[in-house]
């Protein structure tokens, strides 16, 4: 396993959050309720805490000298490693809350496969992580419930978010020649071996939720091997690191 | 014209409840919701506690603003966290509000229809970074000037919400002034931002503590039954005096040519806001009280089929679970 492959692996994970953590925030002031308000800015704190996690010792691994900040605010598209499914807009409050459920539910999948991981440091932001996700995962899966579960027309606004994100949610298990190196080394899974679990959990959800998954495995690719994002990651960019760009002497 | 006012908001009641009434608030003692309260109390509270309310919930938009644009991870996690405690701050007030009979939903349709205020700094914009900075040096450094003496008000619940909200409001100021400090001792740009951002800051945060005294139609009643604890111009003065010295410090020019120090007063000698600007913004007129109130409409209405769906999810559940037993 090279300090390459281990760097992308991290770059994967922080990205993910980050971009996640940033399309939540978007949320801030916003929301349909109060109480959502709080529950958003508490996903998104968490996001960013892990992301800062993830890309610090990325940063460390690459001995390159460049700090979580420096990774987050000065790549541009091409570099960036997360799956499409997070960069993908925020939508209505539906389709942000399963969004966040899709996510959440490999994201906690993963983080308990790397708490074991042969890498301490790892394995550390794992353990740590994952007990946020856990609260994570419990509601936005309460809220997709409950709104497909709900009235006719949350139920309508909830299956179109679940047919329009469902082609972004297979590039979660699709592994490649990093994830191979990865499992190699025992570091972290091969993601393919998330997949029934997450399917069967998933499957309880929407059923209780009286949402149909879509009859399909048509899955977009191209986000975390960089290779070619949506063109919303971009957009979100020029928000994200528009201070360090234009002040680029500057200490904050 | 204050004994006036003292006089009309408390005529309609029965004179001996007034005075035991009167006679408990002077002694010090807590009035709680389930009280005798004279109906002018409570009508007082509920504009004061409501508007407080809709201040922290219109607060998050000037602020959450710059979450998307903050510079690092670490500034960005605690924007959140600010803007976050400000809807919690709101959940408390709210509750304490429904204690006197008016539910959360009535005050935000009363606050998205005009007929309830907001504090009149949320509807300037947030122009820069250095903006981060002075919201949270100078507007929570106001909002706590006149939050603190608020932990010993009358009224049982909005005192204990105070109590929770100004241990957590102290962090809020001095991060602020953190990012001042940064962007002041910064690169030329930077200092330019702080300036900026103390120029357009400072005389909407004097407006922040109301009309002056002669023009501050509640005070004297408010301050009788100690709903406030201060007059606007008492807590607008240790404002001035407390930040002088910061903004020295910071090396930034406060701008008011006239301010000097009052030896004998032991405080500045300070410029008034422009009191007609402040009129202007609290009848609707300020520079964003369009965009706010739109934002907080937009959130209402696109959030109704979400606040339904959820409501009637739990109906079903608790039909379910009568029907199962
Ligand atoms: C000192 C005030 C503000 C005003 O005294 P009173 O005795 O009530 O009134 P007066 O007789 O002196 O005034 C005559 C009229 O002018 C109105 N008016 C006056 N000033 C303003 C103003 N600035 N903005 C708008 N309207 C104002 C007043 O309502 C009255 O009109 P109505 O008759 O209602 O139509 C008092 O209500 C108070 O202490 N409130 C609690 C503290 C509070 O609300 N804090 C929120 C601060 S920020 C925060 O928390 C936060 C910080 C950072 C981030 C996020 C959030």
């Amino acid at each position: 396993m090279s300090d390459d492959a281990l760097f992308e692996f991290l770059c994967r994970m922080g990205d993910n959050t980050l971009v996640l953590g940033h399309r939540v925030s978007e949320w801030c002031g916003h929301a349909p309720v109060l109480e959502e308000d709080i529950a958003l800015a508490n996903t998104a704190l968490d996001l960013i805490g892990q992301t800062q996690m993830w890309l610090g010792l990325a940063g460390e691994i690459e001995g390159k000298g460049r700090s979580a900040d420096d990774l987050a605010m000065r790549r541009d598209v091409w570099d960036f490693r997360n799956i499409l499914l997070v960069e993908q807009p925020n939508g209505d409050f539906g389709q942000t809350m399963m969004r966040q459920f899709l996510f959440d539910l490999w994201h906690l999948e993963m983080l308990k496969a790397l708490s074991g991981s042969s890498h301490d440091r790892v394995a550390a932001i794992a353990a740590k992580s994952v007990k946020e996700v856990q609260y994570h995962v419990e509601r936005s899966g309460d809220t997709v419930i409950g709104l497909g579960d709900g009235t006719s027309e949350s139920h309508r606004r909830m299956q179109a978010a679940l047919d329009l994100l469902w082609p972004y949610v297979g590039e979660m298990f699709v592994p490649d020649h990093i994830d191979a190196q990865m499992s190699e080394a025992g570091i972290a899974p091969d993601p393919g071996e998330l997949r029934a679990t997450y399917d069967a959990r998933l499957a309880e959800v929407m059923t209780e939720a009286t949402l149909t998954i879509p009859d399909s495995g048509f899955a977009h690719k191209g986000g975390k091997s960089g290779m070619r994002h949506s063109e919303h990651l971009g957009h979100m960019l020029t928000q994200m690191q528009w201070l360090q760009r234009a002040y680029p002497d500057a200490t904050w | 014209m204050y004994a006036q006012m003292v006089k009309s908001e408390a005529t309609q009641e029965d004179p001996e409840k007034l005075a035991t009434f009167q006679a408990r608030i002077d002694a010090g003692e807590k009035i709680e919701p389930k009280d005798w309260m004279p109906a002018g109390y409570r009508k007082t509270l509920i504009r004061q506690i409501g508007q407080h309310a809709h201040s922290e919930i219109v607060g998050q938009l000037p602020e959450g603003n710059w979450i998307t644009r903050a510079p690092t991870l670490e500034r960005k996690a605690i924007l959140l966290a600010k803007v976050q405690d400000e809807a919690g701050h709101g959940l408390y007030l709210y509750c304490a509000a429904e204690t006197l009979g008016v539910s959360r939903d009535e005050l935000t349709e009363m606050l998205l229809d005009g007929r309830m205020k907001y504090s009149s700094i949320f509807n300037y914009p947030t122009l820069t970074w250095a903006d981060m900075g002075a919201v949270g040096w100078l507007v929570d450094g106001a909002a706590i000037m006149n939050q603190v003496p608020l932990q010993r008000t009358s009224f049982g619940p909005y005192s204990r919400a105070m109590i929770r909200i100004c241990k957590e409001e102290s962090f809020h100021q001095r991060q602020g002034y953190d990012i001042m400090m940064k962007m002041a001792r910064g690169t030329p740009e930077q200092k330019r931002m702080a300036q900026d951002a103390l120029n357009r800051f400072w005389y909407p945060s004097l407006m922040m503590f109301g009309p002056s005294d002669k023009d501050s139609v509640h005070s004297a009643q408010s301050m009788a039954w100690k709903i406030k604890m201060n007059t606007n111009d008492e807590l607008r003065q240790k404002f001035v005096d407390q930040t002088v010295p910061q903004a020295e410090y910071l090396g930034l020019t406060v701008p008011d040519e006239t301010l000097t120090w009052n030896e004998e007063k032991g405080g500045y000698d300070f410029a008034e806001p422009d009191w007609k600007e402040f009129f202007e913004v609290i009848q609707g007129n300020g520079p964003c009280n369009t965009e706010r109130l739109a934002a907080r409409n937009k959130a209402w209405d696109d959030g109704k089929w979400v606040r339904d769906g959820l409501l009637a999810h739990a109906e079903k559940r608790s039909m379910r679970k009568i029907a199962a037993e």
